[in-house]
């Protein structure tokens, strides 16, 4: 259920990349505000721009940073993992208090310090939430990978003689890659739910350029005209993270052996 | 009793602490006073008149060699000296002051509600294992950690100061005006910060107690008559404390994250409407300040629960065999 409710919104996203039923740059003053018809089910906005048209836009903005986010949580945090558990003495040390670090900086701030020295850019937003996130990763799979380290079959790689980089990419990280996987699924998740924040406070996308979180903050400055603008996008935001966090535990259930026994399925 | 191990634990902990502390000092120092080349100029634009920005890069003390300018503003920062606005033209550490009395009230507030709604709900889920309360409070939970503070503050304005007009829009009295007109400004944002993370805290804390509740020393405390409530309270609960305590000292993180967010929701005079506006303006101190008062309370807040949840692993406190004893 998670996976088609996600692939439904990727597909979505991918779709307005390239098509929107009414163009999301154009404005229409002469229909704003509209009520939901046939040409504009959700109605339009206070520029008579098509709602509908507006929130495929706004996925293609928050997934896309979404899943930026978790790519570059997991391209830079599982190395550093699976160096943190094959390494001993101080490297693995400084590898790991490094990720403390790191993850003392909220997404937000990393954002706000971005902005400050390059100006506002909608990549400030998907640079902060994944530097945010490779600490997530890199604990994640340091924790997984150690476990696996002490497995026999590890012994026997390195009797073998295969070196440490080789026993890490060749036995560890196929062994990992599913819990990995379940976390990208949460991690998507905050991301999703964190880019909103950034781009509603201005720290993410930038007008022109289409959000949800930056509908929310122009939908609140019309609150008393046309409280459905802000309901829409706060519901897009709802249904993905849940459509990502169901999909996340399915995942989980299936691909965790550890849980699946204890759960007796 | 606290043993000498889990001093010595304790001990490692703080300096572990203080150690991220300042290497967080060094990094915020690093990427906005060095990286983007000239403070000065980015501060005053391409455009400025060359001698403003040689006489803002004096007034900085930016000629001087790179560790004489961290040095300088490490001691001031360690005593709260962040330097002067170079917009409000005041010290920043006075203006983070006036604006953590909003954010750390609200920060602070969240958490406690947060702590207080989730726990109950996840002991009473325990209790009824798998019935449908249990199934339906998880449920809802799941629904609820899915939408955005932001939009739930915003539908907290429409209801309760647009259609019912019981409580403002937004903006804040201020504590001169009584704490309790304060806390009142407060509650909304509070709520709608709280409401996502105790729906991720319940569902967490209900699997943690789930699992204690199969323990041995459970259905031996059922054995000898508890119900299964007191049970869940008095035995399962506080083994699986620790973990719950360190969950709760991350989501301390999310939750002052939010609150500088949620104030722009609810037009607070908080840290994050101070930390907006210096960075339109480039406001450099004022940044670091707020940066590393945020990054600072996470580490400390973090570092707390840490500690906490060693000392109340009851494994810690429980008497040793003589023989394994120092």
């Amino acid at each position: 259920m998670g996976l088609g409710a996600a692939g439904l919104m990727a597909a979505i996203a991918m779709l307005a990349v390239v098509w929107t039923p009414y163009a999301v740059d154009t404005v229409d003053v002469a229909n704003r505000f509209a009520g939901g018809s046939l040409e504009h089910p959700l109605g339009t906005d206070q520029y008579g721009r098509d709602v509908v048209s507006m929130l495929m836009a706004g996925a293609a903005t928050s997934l896309g940073v979404g899943l930026g986010a978790v790519l570059i949580g997991v391209v830079c945090g599982v190395p550093l993992g699976l160096a943190a558990a094959s390494l001993t003495g101080w490297r693995a040390s400084v590898i790991m208090r490094g990720n403390d670090l790191v993850f003392a900086f909220p997404a937000l701030i990393t954002a706000a310090i971005l902005t400050t020295l390059t100006g506002p850019r909608a990549i400030n937003a998907l640079v902060a939430i994944g530097i945010f996130n490779t600490p997530v990763f890199a604990r994640l799979a340091a924790n997984s990978a150690r476990q696996v380290l002490a497995l026999d079959f590890v012994a026997v790689a390195r009797l073998a003689g295969k070196g440490r980089a080789r026993i890490a990419v060749e036995h560890v990280l196929p062994n990992i890659a599913p819990v990995i996987l379940t976390q990208a699924a949460t991690q998507f998740a905050v991301a999703v739910l964190a880019e909103a924040g950034l781009s509603y406070v201005g720290l993410g996308a930038q007008p022109p350029a289409v959000s949800w979180g930056r509908m929310l903050a122009e939908g609140q400055t019309l609150i008393v005209l046309a409280p459905q603008l802000a309901l829409w996008p706060g519901i897009a935001i709802a249904l993905s993270v849940l459509a990502a966090t169901v999909l996340g535990e399915g995942l989980r259930r299936r691909l965790d052996p550890r849980l699946a026994r204890f759960t007796g399925e | 009793m606290v043993t000498r191990a889990l001093a010595l634990r304790l001990a490692g902990r703080l300096a572990g602490l203080v150690g991220t502390l300042l290497a967080a000092a060094v990094l915020v120092f690093l990427a906005l006073h060095i990286m983007p080349g000239d403070p000065a100029e980015l501060m005053l634009g391409i455009n400025a008149d060359p001698a403003a920005v040689a006489a803002l890069r004096e007034q900085m003390g930016l000629d001087e060699p790179l560790f004489v300018q961290f040095g300088a503003w490490l001691s001031g920062v360690v005593v709260g000296d962040f330097g002067t606005s170079l917009t409000y033209g005041v010290p920043v550490s006075t203006l983070l002051m006036e604006r953590a009395s909003v954010s750390v009230p609200l920060a602070v507030l969240a958490v406690t509600l947060t702590v207080a709604v989730a726990l109950p709900v996840a002991v009473a889920a325990a209790v009824v294992r798998d019935g449908w309360a249990d199934r339906t409070a998880m449920a809802g939970a799941q629904i609820l950690l899915s939408v955005p503070n932001i939009w739930l503050g915003l539908v907290g304005i429409y209801v309760f100061a647009v259609i019912l007009r019981w409580v403002p829009a937004g903006g804040f009295p201020g504590w001169s005006g009584g704490v309790l007109a304060g806390l009142t400004a407060l509650a909304l944002p509070a709520i709608a910060l709280a409401a996502p993370q105790a729906a991720i805290l319940a569902r967490l804390a209900r699997i943690a107690v789930g699992e204690a509740m199969d323990q041995d020393y459970v259905a031996l405390a059922r054995a000898k008559g508890l119900s299964a409530r007191q049970a869940a309270w008095r035995h399962a609960l506080p083994t699986v404390w620790a973990p719950i305590v360190t969950i709760i000292g991350l989501q301390f993180g999310f939750l002052l994250a939010g609150a500088i967010i949620i104030e722009t929701v609810f037009s607070l005079p908080g840290l994050g409407r101070l930390l907006f506006q210096a960075v339109s303006q480039r406001d450099i101190p004022v940044v670091e300040g707020v940066v590393l008062l945020v990054v600072a309370a996470v580490v400390v807040a973090n570092g707390i629960c840490d500690l906490l949840a060693i000392a109340s692993d009851p494994r810690q406190s429980a008497r040793r065999p003589v023989s394994a004893g120092p």
